[in-house]
């Protein structure tokens, strides 16, 4: 059996996904990142985007925005002020995230905010195709 | 001396009364079971939130520090974000809050400070209202909430973030009544800006200080400090927010208790006095009938 690591997913309200991962693949800030069993510890913040994670029992994806992940070598925590499971995502919801991403980057008053509501219409866009 | 008609009617509103304050009772029973789960189901994110910022806290580098941590420097204007419950009859609750950010908005007047006022609830809003109306920027406005989520917090977040980059305020405080027991709920006020960050305790440093130095962070420190303390805003809101509902429920679950036994004192004591009251006119018409019959 492949070596696992704690990965939780916590949103404010509740924590929303918690189990034992294989792989996880991160949007960070940087750049994407794959987290695996042992990896140094690292904080980052992540851009809009979608989360791979292998978990021992099965597959999940799921989109988060706001978002920070916590590693350390025997655990993943990602706190996510939103996250949608990206199966339950069906084409009208995406296309309402993608409508306030687009509101958003109308608003934008900095670059960072319109950096940030671009990543996120490229990830919407991306899940829509 | 009421008529045997008055009491009947007495005894049976009091009857009335106990019979809603003892259905508010189990209505503010359920509610605060289910305040109390979702402050449950929420500590976990604030606690991580803590636990990153203070590690944080200590590696970031002071200067050009966010002035959500370092403050603007001044604390001339202060901004008072006093949250209340929308409704009554729950006790002291909503004065407690008040009692204690009228106190402590009068002691900042009577220091010179100018003193704003973000209303979070409308009781808190109407308490305030006689003696620092004027006072009062802002009354948001929770009536039509039937479950607090994160987006009411967001909210208030982002209303309290958009007026300290306008430079409307030096230093923000947050009032709730933090949830210690059905029994007591404790008013608090809390520092949000500058952001009293937790302090990491000896235990944590030293656990801490065998991996601290391989951390990476992406970005830099300062980047992501700077970008937590602002979510941390939000965070430290819905915090307030959730444990505030399980205390107002909390508090309006006891006084309605107290009510409820209160009606059934005076339902007893009504009950007595009806007794004697039938028993006297018996009594009375007893007499009339016989001293009637011996004048005969």
């Amino acid at each position: 059996m492949a070596q696992t690591f704690t990965f939780e997913l916590v949103s404010p309200e509740k924590v929303l996904l918690s189990g034992e991962a294989e792989q996880v693949q991160l949007p960070g800030a940087e750049g994407d990142m794959t987290i695996l069993p042992g990896h140094s510890p690292l904080i980052s913040t992540l851009r809009p985007g979608v989360i791979d994670v292998v978990l021992a029992g099965g597959k999940s994806r799921v989109y988060v925005r706001q978002a920070f992940a916590q590693v350390e070598p025997d655990r993943l925590t990602v706190l996510a002020e939103k996250a949608y499971d990206v199966a339950e995502l069906n084409a009208s919801a995406i296309s309402t995230q993608l409508s306030e991403a687009e509101a958003e980057l109308a608003q934008a008053k900095t670059d960072e905010q319109r950096l940030v509501a671009n990543q996120a219409i490229a990830a919407l866009s991306a899940l829509k195709a | 001396m009421p008529s045997l008609k008055d009491l009947r009617n007495r005894i049976a509103s009091v009857k009335a009364t106990r019979k809603i304050t003892k259905a508010m009772q189990m209505v503010a029973a359920a509610k605060l079971r289910r305040a109390q789960e979702s402050a449950t189901a929420a500590r976990p994110y604030a606690e991580r939130m803590d636990a990153v910022l203070a590690a944080l806290n200590q590696r970031a580098s002071r200067e050009g520090a966010s002035p959500l941590l370092v403050g603007t420097g001044k604390d001339q204007v202060h901004l008072l974000i006093v949250m209340t419950a929308e409704r009554g009859l729950c006790g002291g609750f909503n004065n407690n809050i008040s009692k204690l950010a009228r106190a402590d908005a009068q002691r900042l007047i009577a220091a010179g400070k100018t003193v704003k006022i973000l209303t979070v609830g409308r009781k808190g809003a109407d308490n305030l209202r006689r003696d620092l109306g004027r006072n009062i920027v802002e009354r948001h406005d929770l009536r039509g909430v039937r479950q607090l989520g994160f987006s009411n917090a967001e909210e208030i977040a982002n209303k309290v973030l958009a007026m300290f980059e306008a430079g409307e305020f030096d230093v923000a405080t947050l009032y709730f009544a933090e949830f210690k027991s059905v029994i007591a709920q404790k008013p608090t006020a809390l520092q949000l800006i500058p952001a009293k960050l937790p302090e990491t305790s000896a235990a944590d440093d030293a656990k801490a200080g065998a991996g601290q130095s391989v951390v990476d962070y992406e970005p830099d420190e300062d980047a992501i400090l700077g970008y937590l303390l602002t979510r941390n805003i939000a965070t430290q809101i819905f915090r307030g927010l959730l444990e505030n509902a399980a205390s107002e429920q909390g508090a309006r679950m006891s006084a309605m208790d107290n009510a409820t036994r209160n009606a059934g004192e005076m339902i007893n004591k009504l009950t007595v006095k009806y007794n004697r009251q039938r028993q006297a006119n018996i009594t009375k018409e007893l007499i009339e009938i016989i001293s009637g019959a011996e004048a005969l």
